[in-house]
This record gives structure tokens, sequence and C-alpha cells, in this order.
């Protein structure tokens, strides 16, 4: 990386970008964001970590096989799963620069979106009813607050839809709401996948415990 | 958490009680920082600074400005955190022959926890932080971070951190459990006061704002590099910040993530880390060291890049070995994840564990082991200047050897089961903080200062706060070493042995010696303030320095180049110099530049209050100020133009100033 | 400047002529203990030493030297701002280290093998294999708030801050918590390890030299930290059964109810002895089944490893009164017994003694190394599993 011919250059060398062109704003944001989520991958990997290891203690209490009800729970995956899949259309929408197609497909995200919360929050409820509470066992910890952080995910996602589908009806498909669209589906679809871990690790494998 | 009888719906647990009117040390304190404070902001008023501080400071978007605010916080916090050092150490020195020394377990066990948190926390990753802040993206050629909103932000929240431990010494009390915080010690069960409350939620309030410039700093390094800068082209400085980055941002969710654990803990009754309903204590003690041992190379690895630097450049020389200093950095970057078990060897994880984190640790000695014969050679056949940034450099590498070799042999499990939590292992961690990661601040602080503001800092209190520092380091830890070999185990407030006693007084002597070094410091900066004129560097360049942001003006403009550069050779500004390249005088261009925003200060100071509700389960606060934080980050996005442009007039005004100022110099 | 390292340097061999004043008063008991494991701990600590100064010192030198010798005002000294690399320098510079952690990791694994706290004695000092005959001396140790209880189940005795053994015979201690982490430190004997609740470690140590050693915790606890402190007693044979028989003279007993009264929290508290013990107490310590109707960890986890007791097990909890909680103003919450499975002893294998030379050259030697476990094994009878 020394350089060690000071005289002979051929050509010369420009040390100064005197036509330097201004740079698009937020060219930094979408590789930003991505480190953003792979650092609250890291939270969830503590989760689940902390699950694997506490997630058989029971303490004498019930274990995932009486508590948990797969129909259910898979019905909530669908939901979160279809919202995934009506992001995906918001996105080709705001590619086609459809202001109003956009939104809409925002709003039956949000919908898929809120019935997955509302699902979560009435098994919640149903545990916490019979007693099978987070303060019960090391296992109930672990879980409460694996699929709560993921729930609460889900609900500033919500939240933000909710600005987007705003931002978007104000200022119209610009570069900005553009980019944040994307910045958005990205976490959108990143929460689909920790729900596949979770849906797999906590609630296929708790079952087959 | 607490019966309901005793929450207020007002003040949740907060009353009177917790104003601590019966401690007489603290009700001193107290009246001295409410003089001092009153003296300030009366001074502010005076002179009308208020309107100047908000606009130009506070909620500055200029990464120069964030970076030298950092500094201020680290060195506030500094007065605070040794003098919570002093006072261990007199308690130390005096609690023999039956005597119980002047501070209860209550008070003691309080300082030890404050003094260890705020001095990693908000004394050694501030100053870091602010460091990078400052130079990185001038080093390489960028006008600002890539979010210099997020920068303003970030700052904050470190600093609403910091606003909430010390709002404990005077509201309620800090946590009495160590700095770590180890269950169940930490639990509602051994520690039902607010203490390990403040603590979890004033981490947690700065951990956001240190994750989120973690961020903010890898894409300005990834994304921001002037034209023809490739990755082997960039500064060593910049390396290592870049591989700190990366280490703040894959650690700091782990320590999120765990003081989350605890808060559920203590506040919701769930069973992590209690042993009855099957929790596991010693899972915290894992996951935290996974954050706490990359901490320490969070800590080391910027100052290893400020050496690097000093003695290239104060050597007159190319740094040797360049590339061997980048892969020894990044090796030390990932190794760092794999030896946190070699703070609990003794937690009986088997002779084959301890021995793979043993090997692991050890291995780490050898990029730093080689780091070290770099700089050697970088100053060999050089021509070595010795002002004050190498001064503190040779010191540096002096003491840091020691450390580094106390370190490995703790790394050994054998000799670790005899020196575990002993005064050896405080001044095995004091010896490569002080001499690695303070001393390379001191380097930093004096070596960029006159970048930062147009002049030199002064050079004999320079050398007496160097003396100060070298000399009152060796006098309080090496007795700890001894001490160590003694038996003598850490966190002890009185003591039975009285042969003791000599090594403790002689460690108490030393922070003396210390706490001239510090003053001197403070002196030295104010005495330079007051000598400006004479110490005034006009050249932009006063130490014939070799990379990019000695190229520019000092204090640089706003937009820190008037043309972006175009770099050639690894040191671009030694390169540019020596082919005679100047900067074109006409053809400027308007600047696009972010505006200033007060959203940053908001959200902090809502995020702060929201800590001091939940620490005192006030939970209506909690709610209201959780709200507002929420309200003001939706209404920020809300701000679409957030840029101004500077008229290329403006350049061009600035920038004959600056010839002007050249020419006058030469 | 560089005259003004002179005085630095002065302080520095001033330091170095005023220490061995300072430490001739001082006992420096971690590198000359009087055990035999603290004791070849100790050599590790100065064997890693040596091997760390082998190239510390060089590079301590160096640095003096380059900065004296290529200082600016030294216009003799050669000049070249562009020499930055140099290949064969580099593998020097790094092969130098690689070599002092190959060595120092050798003995790093060798060491933690043959010092492995969990590892029953094979030797009680240097060319002193343990005698097939004798059996270790077995103490289970309870870290409480904030003193040390030593139960001797051989003895049927306990005592409370004082412990005593009779000179090179094996100890092997059972290391517990009720309340919060400590560590089990006495520097003279062998080295520490962790006393945390709900868990056992085990640690075996030999004192070789009769004496009064200092005994402590060396993991902050809370407020009574600095008082946790015991007197550990090297008796010889007679003297030890002396202190036997003063220990059961002791009025006081110590079985469940004591123990519950005991465990409250309590400061620089006098030593105290038992002198009958319940022969289960300690195993109820570990699972944290003292208090009558609570749920023994053991068989939770047997419960939990079978599925749990399902939903009907849901209100198998009350929240309970214990002392330190009420004191504090608050509870926890336990699982109450459903059966009571039978106390039984710990049913970890213990490891077989391997024979240890001296941590030197020699105990890398392959016969006393790890991995030549059965042919050393064999010359020692089997060791009843305890």
């Amino acid at each position: 990386m020394t350089s060690e011919t000071v005289t002979t250059q051929a050509a010369p060398l420009r040390f100064y970008d005197v036509e330097e062109h201004e740079h698009p704003e937020g060219g930094s944001t979408m590789l930003g964001f991505w480190i953003y989520l792979m650092s609250d991958c890291l939270i969830f990997a503590i989760l689940f970590a902390c699950f694997a290891v506490l997630g058989g203690n029971y303490a004498a209490g019930p274990s995932p096989r009486d508590l948990f009800d797969l129909p259910q729970v898979a019905l909530s995956t669908a939901m979160l799963l279809f919202s995934s899949i009506t992001f995906g259309f918001a996105m080709l929408s705001m590619q086609a620069g459809r202001r109003g197609a956009t939104q809409g497909w925002l709003v039956v995200t949000a919908l898929f979106g809120l019935a997955f919360l509302g699902m979560e929050l009435r098994e919640f409820a149903h545990l916490i009813s019979i007693g099978a509470t987070p303060q019960r066992s090391a296992f109930l910890s672990a879980f409460f607050t694996l699929v709560g952080t993921h729930g609460l995910h889900v609900t500033f996602g919500l939240v933000w839809i909710a600005t987007m589908i705003a931002q978007v009806g104000r200022h119209g498909l610009i570069p900005a709401n553009q980019r944040r669209l994307m910045c958005l589906s990205l976490f959108w679809h990143f929460l689909d996948i920790i729900w596949i871990g979770v849906f797999t690790f906590v609630y296929l494998m708790g079952m087959l415990r | 958490m607490a019966a309901p009888s005793e929450l207020s719906p007002i003040f949740g647990r907060l009353t009177l009680d917790a104003l601590p009117l019966h401690e007489p040390i603290l009700v001193v304190t107290f009246l001295v920082v409410a003089a001092l404070g009153t003296l300030l902001l009366g001074a502010i008023t005076w002179f009308r600074l208020w309107g100047y501080l908000w606009k130009e400071w506070f909620t500055s978007v200029d990464h120069k400005k964030i970076g030298v605010m950092y500094m201020v916080l680290g060195i506030i916090m500094l007065l605070r955190g040794f003098s919570d050092a002093i006072m261990m150490r007199l308690q130390q020195a005096i609690a023999f022959n039956g005597s119980e020394g002047y501070l209860p377990p209550h008070h003691y066990d309080q300082v030890f926890s404050a003094h260890g948190v705020i001095m990693i926390f908000f004394v050694a990753m501030p100053l870091v932080t602010g460091i990078m802040n400052f130079v990185v993206p001038l080093q390489i050629g960028a006008r600002d971070v890539s979010f210099p909103f997020l920068n303003n932000f970030s700052f904050w929240m470190t600093t609403g951190g910091a606003i909430l431990v010390m709002t404990s010494l005077f509201v309620g009390e800090f946590a009495k459990t160590g700095w770590l915080a180890y269950p169940p010690l930490s639990g509602t069960t051994y520690s039902p006061d607010v203490g390990v409350d403040y603590y979890i939620w004033g981490l947690q309030v700065a951990g956001i704002g240190t994750t989120l410039s973690g961020i903010n700093l890898i894409c300005t390094i990834i994304k921001l590099r002037a034209p023809g800068m490739s990755l082997m082209k960039m500064p060593i400085f910049t390396w290592t910040a870049l591989c700190t980055n990366v280490l703040i941002v894959a650690t700091f969710p782990v320590l999120t993530a765990v003081l989350a654990l605890l808060a559920l803990d203590r506040y919701v009754g769930m069973n992590f880390f209690t042993t009855e309903l099957g929790g596991n204590p010693m899972m915290y003690v894992n996951l935290i060291w996974i954050w706490g041992h990359p901490e320490v190379y969070i800590l080391i690895l910027p100052l290893f890049g400020v050496y690097s630097e000093v003695t290239s450049t104060f050597s007159g020389k190319r740094l040797f070995g360049y590339t061997s200093m980048v892969y020894a950095t990044v090796v030390i970057t990932i190794l760092s994840y794999l030896v946190w078990l070699h703070h609990f060897f003794t937690m009986g994880s088997g002779a084959s564990v301890n021995s793979f984190f043993a090997i692991t640790t050890m291995v780490i000695s050898i990029p730093t082991g080689a780091k070290l014969f770099n700089w050697l050679f970088t100053m060999y056949r050089g021509r070595i200047r010795f002002e004050l940034p190498m001064m503190w450099t040779i010191a540096f590498m002096l003491t840091f050897v020691v450390g580094g070799m106390t370190g490995v042999l703790l790394a050994v499990p054998p000799a670790d089961f005899v020196l575990h939590n002993s005064l050896f292992l405080v001044a095995h961690f004091h010896n490569v903080i002080i001499g690695g990661v303070l001393f390379g601040l001191f380097a930093a602080i004096n070596y960029w200062f006159p970048k930062a503001f147009g002049f030199k800092l002064d050079r004999f209190w320079g050398l007496v706060s160097f003396w100060c520092w070298v000399v009152g380091f060796w006098l309080a830890f090496m007795p700890l070493y001894i001490l160590g070999l003694m038996g003598v185990t850490r966190r002890m407030r009185v003591f039975d042995d009285p042969s003791l006693q000599i090594f403790f007084v002689i460690a108490g002597f030393g922070v003396a010696v210390i706490f001239v070094g510090i003053m001197a410091l403070l002196i030295q900066i104010g005495v330079s303030i007051r000598n400006r004129a004479r110490l005034r560097d006009a050249t932009g360049d006063p130490w014939n320095g070799r990379t990019l942001e000695w190229s520019t003006t000092s204090p640089p403009p706003e937009y820190n180049f008037a043309f972006t550069p175009i770099i050639h050779d690894l040191d671009a500004w030694y390169d540019m110099k020596r082919r005679g390249q100047e900067q074109p005088m006409s053809g400027f261009r308007p600047i696009p530049m972010p505006r200033n925003t007060g959203a940053g200060v908001f959200l902090a100071a809502f995020a702060t209050v929201c800590g001091f509700a939940l620490i005192w389960q006030i939970w209506w606060l909690v709610a209201a100020s959780f709200i507002a934080a929420l309200v003001t980050a939706i209404g920020h996005t809300f701000d679409y133009d957030r840029s101004h442009r500077i008229p290329a007039e403006t350049v061009a005004a600035t920038e004959a100033l600056r010839t002007r100022a050249l020419a006058a110099a030469e | 400047m560089i005259p003004s390292l002179g005085p630095r340097r002065l302080l520095r061999q001033l330091a170095i002529l005023a220490l061995p004043a300072l430490l001739g008063g001082c006992n420096l008991v971690v590198l000359s203990p009087a055990g035999d494991v603290a004791q070849r701990q100790a050599h590790l600590v100065m064997i890693s030493t040596g091997l760390m100064l082998l190239i510390i010192l060089p590079v301590m030198a160096l640095t003096v030297l380059f900065a004296w010798r290529y200082r600016a005002a030294n216009r003799d000294a050669q000049y070249e701002p562009e020499w930055s690399h140099s290949t064969g320098l580099e593998l020097v510079i790094w092969s130098a280290p690689l070599v002092i952690i190959i060595c120092l990791g050798a003995l790093a694994w060798a060491g933690t093998h043959l010092l492995d706290p969990y590892r029953p004695l094979a030797r009680i000092g240097p060319d002193r294999p343990v005698v097939a005959a004798v059996e270790p001396l077995e103490v289970n140790v309870v870290a409480l708030d904030w003193k040390w209880l030593f139960i001797l189940p051989e003895y049927g005795v306990a005592s409370v801050n004082e412990l005593a053994a009779p000179v090179d015979r094996p100890i092997r201690f059972r290391i517990t918590s009720t309340a919060v982490m400590n560590s089990f430190f006495i520097p003279a004997l062998a080295g520490q390890i962790y006393a945390m609740p709900g868990m056992e470690t085990t640690l075996h140590g030999v004192i070789n030299r009769p004496g009064t050693y200092e005994g402590f915790s060396a993991n902050y606890s809370g407020a009574g930290f600095s008082g946790m402190r015991f007197r550990f007693h090297g008796l010889a044979g007679p003297e030890f059964d002396a202190w036997i028989a003063q220990a059961r003279q002791a009025d006081a007993t110590l079985g469940r109810t004591e123990f519950l009264a005991l465990q409250r929290p309590s400061e620089n508290v006098p030593v105290r002895h038992f002198s009958t013990v319940d022969p289960a107490l300690f195993d109820a310590i570990v699972n944290k089944c003292v208090e009558p109707g609570r749920m023994c960890l053991r068989d939770m986890m047997s419960i939990d490893e079978r599925g749990g007791l399902g939903v009907a097990g849901i209100d198998a909890v009350r929240r309970s009164g214990r002392d330190r909680d009420t004191l504090a103003g608050r509870t926890t919450t336990m699982v109450t017994a459903i059966c009571s499975i039978p106390a039984t002893p710990a049913q970890r294998p213990v490891p077989a003694p391997i024979a240890q030379a001296r941590l030197t050259g020699a105990g890398l030697r392959p016969q006393a190394g790890p991995y030549s476990r059965p042919l050393v094994a064999s010359q020692l009878p089997p060791r009843p599993e305890s």
C-alpha cells in the first residue's frame, strides 16, 4: 500500500474532487438499517438461548404440551406469513409508483398483523387465567419474554406502518418515503423470520419434548 | 416488586426518606455540587450563553461538536469516578486495627459499584466515542457521519444515563452489588432498594445510545470514505474504530437483553436468575461477560489506533507493518468473543472448558504482542520528537506490557484459582485500563486538541500531568499487586492484618499523586485557553501530520473539506505534502449540510425521565414520558427538510480566511 | 525532551531497591503456601511469569533503547522515513509471541487438568503419593449471609467460622451457598472455587505444614462480606482429634430448625461448634429444601425431566416468608413438596486421581499428563465412590 514512486507518475494525479456532484441523501440508510436488524437479531439470539437453557425447567409445573394449542398457533403463524406476502404486494405497488395501492396493501398488512397480535394476546390471557404466569417457572418466564418481545416488535411495526400510511398520503412515494418503506419491509420480514424460529423452536419442538 | 401498599400513586416509591439527609458526606457533597452548579448556571445566564449553547452545541449535529461534548462529559464524570476512588483508598488505608474506617457498608458498597460503572460506562466510553466521533470523519475525508441526527441523539442518551447514575447520589442510592450486579445479590430478595434499578436503567438508556452510535460510525466508515481510500488505505485509527464499532454493535445488544432480563426478574418476578423456580444465576454471569469481555476491547482498540498514529507521526515515519497491524486488529476483534469464560474459571466448569478458554485468551496476546513490536519498529530509524502525545505513548508501552503479562498470567486457570478476585486482579485491570486506555486518551487529547480548537495545549502543565499520572499509577497499583500475592481479596471494607496497612497507605499516596495529575490536566486546559494566542496554530498541521484531518483548518469549518480529497496513498496528507499538492483556491460549490435539531435532546430527556420513573415505579410518569418520546420520534419523522446548503460564496470566504492565515503563519 | 525520562528510570530503580525491604516484612502467602496444591499453583504462577518475561523484558529494553537512540536530537542515527515493511521481521514479530504462547498454552492445558479442583489428590507433596488406605477428609462447606458453616460428616460435628484439618491428609470440600454467590478460598491450602446457591462445587486440597491460616470469601456478597472470614487450622493428628473432641463438647446441635435460625443474616459471627449434625442436612441445603414442605431441587428436576406436573401442578407453589425475605419486607415463591424422596448423597462420579508430578518440564512428561490416566490409575487401588 505504500507507493514508492513519487516522481514517476505518468498522468497527473488529482488530489481534490473539484467537480464533486452532490451525493443523494440517505445513501447509508439501508446499510445502517441492516446493521440495526442484526443487532436486534442478537437480542433475540439471547432470548432464544435463554429459552434453550431454561425451556425445560417447569418447576414441577406445566410443560409446553400442557399449555400450547398448536392449531391456534399455526393459525396466527399463517396470519403473520400472509402479512409478509401482502407487504410484498405493497412494495410491488410502490415500485410501480401506485400510491393508493401501496397504502391499501399496507392497511391489509396491518390488519393481518393486528390479527396475529390479537391471537397472541388471547393466548397470553388464557395462560395467565389458568395460572401459568411468567412468574410460575423459568420455562414460562423464558417463553413469555421471547414471545412477548416478538409481539412488542410487531406492535412497533404496526405503529410504523400507520406512520408510513400517513406519510405516503402526505408526500407521496418520494425517494425518502421509498427508502423508509424499504426499511419497514426489511423489519417486517425480519419479524416473520424470527417468528418462524419461535414457532419451530418454542411451539413445535416444545410439543415434542 | 414492592407491595402495592408502599406505592403512592403519584410518587411511586419516592418519598422524602430517599434524600440522604442523614449522611453528612452526601449532604456536604450535595451542597458543594449545588453551589458549583448554581455558580455555573448563573454564569451561563449572566453571560447570556443559553441561546448560544442550545443553538450551537446542544442541538448540533456536527460530529466535531458532538465529539467535543462527549469529551466534556467524560472528563466531568472522571472527576466523579475519581472521587469514588479517593474514598475507597481512604477507607482501605484507615480501616485497620479494629477501626471501621469512615464508611459504613451500605455507603462503601455503593462507592465501589459506582466507581466501576462510572469509569467504564461514563468515562472511558464517552471519551473513546468522543475521539472516534471527532476524528473518524475527518480522517476519511467525510463531511459528517452517516446519520448526524442519530449522532446527536446517541450523545444525549449517554448523557441521560450519566444523569441517572448521578441522580442516585442524591435521590435514593446506587447499586451495592459491584459493577456487574451478579444475581442473586442483585435480585429483589437481596437488593430490594432502588440501587440496582438505577444501575439497570442508567445503563439501558446509555446502552441504546452506544449501540446507535456504533451503527452510525460503521456506516460512516464503510460508506463515506473519500474517493481512492480503499480499505487497505484507511488510516489505522479508522481501522481500529471500525473494529471497535463492530464490537459495540455485536455486544451491546447482549447487555441490553441481559439487563432487560434482570429487570423482568426484579419488576415482574420472573425466574431467569433465581434458583427457586428453575432459573439459573450463572446464566447471567455468562451473558454479562459475553458483553463484558468484548467491552474491554471496545475500549482499548481505538487507543491502539491512537498509539499507531502518534508513533508514526512523531517518529516522522510510515507505520511499520500496516497490513499486519490491520490483521492483528481484526484477529483481536474476533477472538474477543471467545474468551468470556476466563472471568469465572472458578465457577467449576471443568478442566477441558477452562483450558479451552485459557488458550483462546492467551492467543489474543499474539496479535497484541505483534502490535507492540510494530510500534517499536516504527520508532526504529525514525526521528522521534518527544511531544506530549509521544511521551504518553512510550509510557503506555512500558506500562501496558506489565498489565498484559499479568493478564496472561490470570488466564492460566490454576494461577487464576489463587489470584481471582484478588487485588492482583484489580491491579491488573487498572494496569491495562489506565496504562492502555487512559494514557492513550491523554495522548489523543494532546494530539488532536489543536485540531479541535486551533491552539496547542500547554506543554509545562502537560508534563506535570504526565509525570503525576505515571508515577501515581505505579505508586497506586504496585502495592495492590503485592497485596494480591498476599492473598488479599477485593471489595473488602475492613482488614484484620495490620501488616497490610503500609501497602494501602502507599496506594493511597499514589492516588493523591494521580489527583495532582488530574488537576494538572484541568489547569493545562485552562492555561492553554488563556494563552491561546501564543499557542495558536494557524497551519492546521502543528505536528507535521500524515493523515487527512491535518489537511484542513484548525478548527475545521462546519463542512470539514471545501473539496473532497482524493486518496492515493495510505498516509494521504503526507503524500499530498511531499507532492506539493495544495487545495484549489477557486471553483467552490455549495455544500449541503444537515440542519441542527432539538429532537434528539427531547427524545433523550423523555427516555431519561422514563428511566427515573421506572426506578421509582411512578407508573403514570412512565406512561407519559414513554408516549411523549414516541410522539416526538414520530413527529421528527414528519420533518423531511433536514439539510441546508452552505452557499459557494460562504465557502469561498471561509477558505480565503484560511489562505490568509496560512500565509501569515509562514 | 529525552532527559526527562531520566528521573523516571531513577525512580523505578529506587522502587526496585526499596521493594525487598518492604516485602521482607510481609507474607506472600500465594507464592509460599502451606499446601501442596497451592504450592503447585504458585509454581505455575512463577513459571508463567518467567516465560513471559522472556519476551517482556526485551520489549521494554528495546522501547527505551529505540526511544533514546532515535530521538530527534540525535542526528547521527539513521533515518528512513519510508521504511515500513520487512517480511523477515514480521515473521519474527508474530512467531516470537506465538512460541511463548505455545509453551504457555501447553503448560496451562496440563496444569488445568492436573490441578482440576474436582480431581481427587494422588499425592500430598513432592514424591509423596497418597496412601491407598487414606480416605480424604470430607468437609461440607456452606456459605451463609455472612459466615461459613463447615460440616464434618465423618465426625458428625460442625463449626461456624472455624475449620481444622489433619496435616497431610487429603481434604475434599463439597461447597454450596444458601443465599448469594461467594467464593471459598484458603490461600495457603488450595485455590478458590465459587459457592453458589442450589449448586454444589468441589475442591480438593491438602495442608502440609501445621499452623493457623486465613480463609475467607473471595467474592463480594453484600454488607457483611468483610467479616466473612475464618481460621483454618492445620493440625497434627492428636491435636486434630482434640479439636474434634472439643467440638463434640459443644452444647449446640445442628438440625434443620437450628440451621434455619443460623441462616439469618448476621455479621462478624464468632466461632461456634455443634456437637451433632443432621446427616441429611447438607444435601437438603444444596437442594434448597431445608424448610419443611418445600420441594427439593433434585426432585423438581426429576419431575421436570418427566414433563412436569401439568396444569394440575400450577398451584403447587406458595409464597413463603423466609426470615431473610421478611426482613426485607419481601417474600419468595417456592414449590411445595408433594412427596419426599429420601435424600441420597450426590451421584456424580468422582474422577479418578492421577499421579501428579511437579509442574515443571517433568510435569509435562507423558506419564504425568492427563492422557495417561489408565496407566497411572491402575497403579492405585480403585477409590470407593462416596
